[in-house]
């Protein structure tokens, strides 16, 4: 047994040849598979590589159309050389030369334009119409804190000091009196047109900014959402009831909801958002509660972008639309009209289309 | 995230016990084997991004600065409010036109080898990448703006609480075994290191010389027997023996020679001359053709241990 030059029983084992010098040559399937599929994996490797540096750009489009098919030949020679073949460096080469296909094939949609063309005219419609039991609940939370807000300041003012920051009152407060309230509501902003596009630009940042943080926190099992919500509707209560014991109540609508409507709506869809969050933490459901969160979040995700949007149509309107229209009424006409606009699109547009 | 166990791990039986090697399912049924990306490394594509993006503002308000001292251009109020929607724009968009534009990459990504993908092995869709990269927001961003300004008023356990609850967003990617932000937690997306690997040279092929007629025959001969005497680990680690292109690397081919065969009981030919390599190449050869005869034939025998 022991001898050097073992005549084995070769033909047994795989396709070993009896080479005619006595000894064997052996070409193995696993040999012959690799010779035969190379050349495509080479191809591949070639169109990954240009795009991996130059981008998907840089692929013509018979090239681009050649990808996904040397993709799945790829992972069917992967499914063939598991089964026959035990070259550890071929299998390892396979495997990630499918991981580079598969991450340029299943990366992302590189045409942006028409990605955000289909989002705006379909997914963000749908997902605010399947949100409509977490709007519902957002919404009564900062009605609520508006009404607790607006009932305790008219029974006693002193309540406004403790619902409205010194800086978002800016002198609005009970001890001013009512021509220093009525001021700001009619200011036409002449001359200083330039500061109130700066800040206009500001309040965009910002009020993005508390919606955004609005669906963030909902991480945290929504309580936080819940209560940047109801201390949102609180302060505006207060406002509201600072401005009709003074009898301005109507004037302050108009001058809050001509870019209010668009804008109160963004904040109540951020708290939706966060509420879809909180919710898939708390009720994980057949799912674990990652798993839910990421089934949640790009739902959630996707309302909070229609939010930011919103953010940017009521800073243009606040900006610009209030300092050029100083007419209560035709203030209301606005609100009236942003209203009937958004809530056509949010129930109409997209419906039909999967 | 577990595989088909028993396929995997006969066809990798090594190097597949790293701590950030994950399986994903392709929508097409296959699963392949990821590596995540290293937190250390994740941390600097951030700063580098992050470096950028402060870059690109600080860049902007110096050029508005110099309108505004160069006086020549009168709306100052319009530029400076451009330049604010501006810095906005690019500081919450940056990282997602990079990732939707670029298939899952960022330039400070791309730099160390990252990439975004889909956590269950689909596409990854704009949703799942806008909702990550709000994210920030409250991880990078607030955490930031409160450090900075330090606004801390009120008791100190109100601080105390503040900094607990940003840290608990900063440090997520600590405290979990995938290295998850709450961002990527809630997009479903984990970020992978992307893979590299060369084709060699099969081992089991002689390099044939262009003026040969036939490939070298193989010089040494095995039996059934010698050739069960290993399984798939030990076949595949010696593939890495004689890959091997180290400095020591013969002195290790001698050795797995000498134990290999003192294993099967073959002496050498010659003690003098004992062709370590050739050996260890015919028995590689024969020993994977033994093993793939008998895979084809529904049998993986793991390692030596494996009785079948």
């Amino acid at each position: 047994m022991a001898t050097v030059h073992t005549r084995a029983k070769v033909d047994e084992i795989g396709d070993a040849a009896v080479g005619g010098g006595g000894a064997p040559v052996t070409t193995l399937k696993s040999t012959a598979f690799r010779a035969e599929r190379e050349p495509a994996w080479r191809r591949l490797e070639a169109l990954i590589t240009r795009a991996e540096t130059g981008g998907l750009a840089s692929l013509d489009a018979r090239e681009l159309l050649r990808l996904p098919i040397l993709y799945r030949a790829v992972l069917s020679s992967l499914s063939v050389a598991r089964a026959i073949s035990l070259d550890r460096n071929l299998l390892t080469y396979l495997e990630s030369l499918s991981s580079r296909a598969y991450f340029l094939v299943y990366g992302g949609r590189s045409n942006a334009l028409s990605a955000i063309g289909r989002f705006l005219a379909v997914t963000l419609p749908a997902a605010v119409r399947a949100a409509r039991w977490y709007i519902a609940l957002s919404a009564l939370c900062m009605v609520l804190g508006a009404l607790v807000g607006y009932v305790l300041t008219i029974g006693n003012l002193d309540w406004f000091y403790t619902f409205v920051s010194e800086g978002s009152a800016q002198g609005r407060t009970p001890t001013a009196d009512t021509e220093t309230l009525r001021r700001p509501l009619f200011s036409d902003g002449r001359g200083l047109s330039e500061r109130l596009t700066a800040f206009a630009s500001f309040l965009f940042t910002h009020n993005a900014r508390i919606g955004i943080m609005a669906f963030a926190l909902g991480f945290a099992l929504g309580a936080p959402t819940v209560l940047l919500l109801f201390f949102n509707g609180l302060t505006l209560g207060a406002f509201a009831a600072l401005y009709t014991s003074r009898g301005l109540g109507t004037e302050l609508w108009g001058w809050l909801l001509i870019h209010g409507v668009t804008e109160l709506t963004a904040i109540v869809l951020c708290g939706a958002a966060g509420l879809m969050l909180g919710r898939a933490v708390i009720f994980p459901g057949e799912y674990t509660r990652l798993q839910n969160l990421a089934r949640a979040g790009r739902r959630a995700g996707v309302i909070v972008i229609g939010a930011v949007l919103m953010f940017f149509v009521a800073a243009l309107l606040e900006g610009f639309g209030r300092q050029l229209i100083l007419q209560t009424d035709q203030r209301f006409l606005v609100a009236g009209v942003t209203a009937v606009l958004w809530g056509l699109y949010f129930v109409r547009s997209g419906r039909g289309a999967s | 995230m577990t595989g088909p166990e028993t396929t995997m791990q006969a066809a990798r039986p090594i190097g597949s016990g790293s701590p950030l090697a994950r399986w994903i399912e392709t929508p097409e049924g296959v699963v392949l084997p990821i590596e995540l990306g290293p937190r250390g490394e994740r941390a600097v594509a951030f700063i580098l991004d992050f470096l950028i993006v402060i870059g690109i503002i600080v860049a902007l308000y110096l050029l508005l600065i110099i309108v505004i001292l160069g006086g020549a251009f009168s709306g100052i109020g319009w530029l400076f409010a451009l330049v604010m929607l501006a810095s906005f724009f690019i500081r919450s968009f940056y990282f997602a036109f990079f990732e939707l534009r670029w298939q899952g990459t960022t330039p400070g990504k791309r730099a160390m080898g990252l990439r975004v993908i889909d956590r269950a092995g689909g596409p990854l869709t704009p949703q799942a990448v806008l909702a990550r990269n709000l994210m920030r927001e409250v991880e990078v961003f607030l955490p930031l703006t409160v450090l900075l300004s330090g606004t801390f008023s009120g008791e100190v356990w109100q601080t105390l609480a503040t900094i607990g609850w940003l840290a608990v967003f900063m440090f997520m990617p600590l405290l979990n075994r995938d290295g998850l932000r709450v961002g990527d937690m809630v997009a479903g997306t984990w970020v992978v290191a992307a893979p590299k690997g060369a084709l060699l040279r099969d081992l089991a092929q002689d390099e044939v010389p262009a003026d040969a007629e036939a490939p070298t025959p193989a010089y040494y001969s095995f039996t059934t027997k010698q050739l069960d005497a290993y399984g798939i680990y030990e076949l595949q680690t010696l593939e890495g023996v004689l890959r091997d292109r180290r400095p020591n690397a013969d002195e290790v081919r001698a050795e797995v020679a000498r134990r290999i065969r003192a294993k099967i009981e073959m002496p050498e030919a010659d003690p003098a001359d004992p062709d370590n390599e050739r050996f260890l190449r015919d028995f590689y050869t024969a020993m994977r053709a033994r093993l793939e005869h008998r895979m084809l034939l529904g049998v993986r025998r793991r390692d030596k241990h494996d009785r079948r």
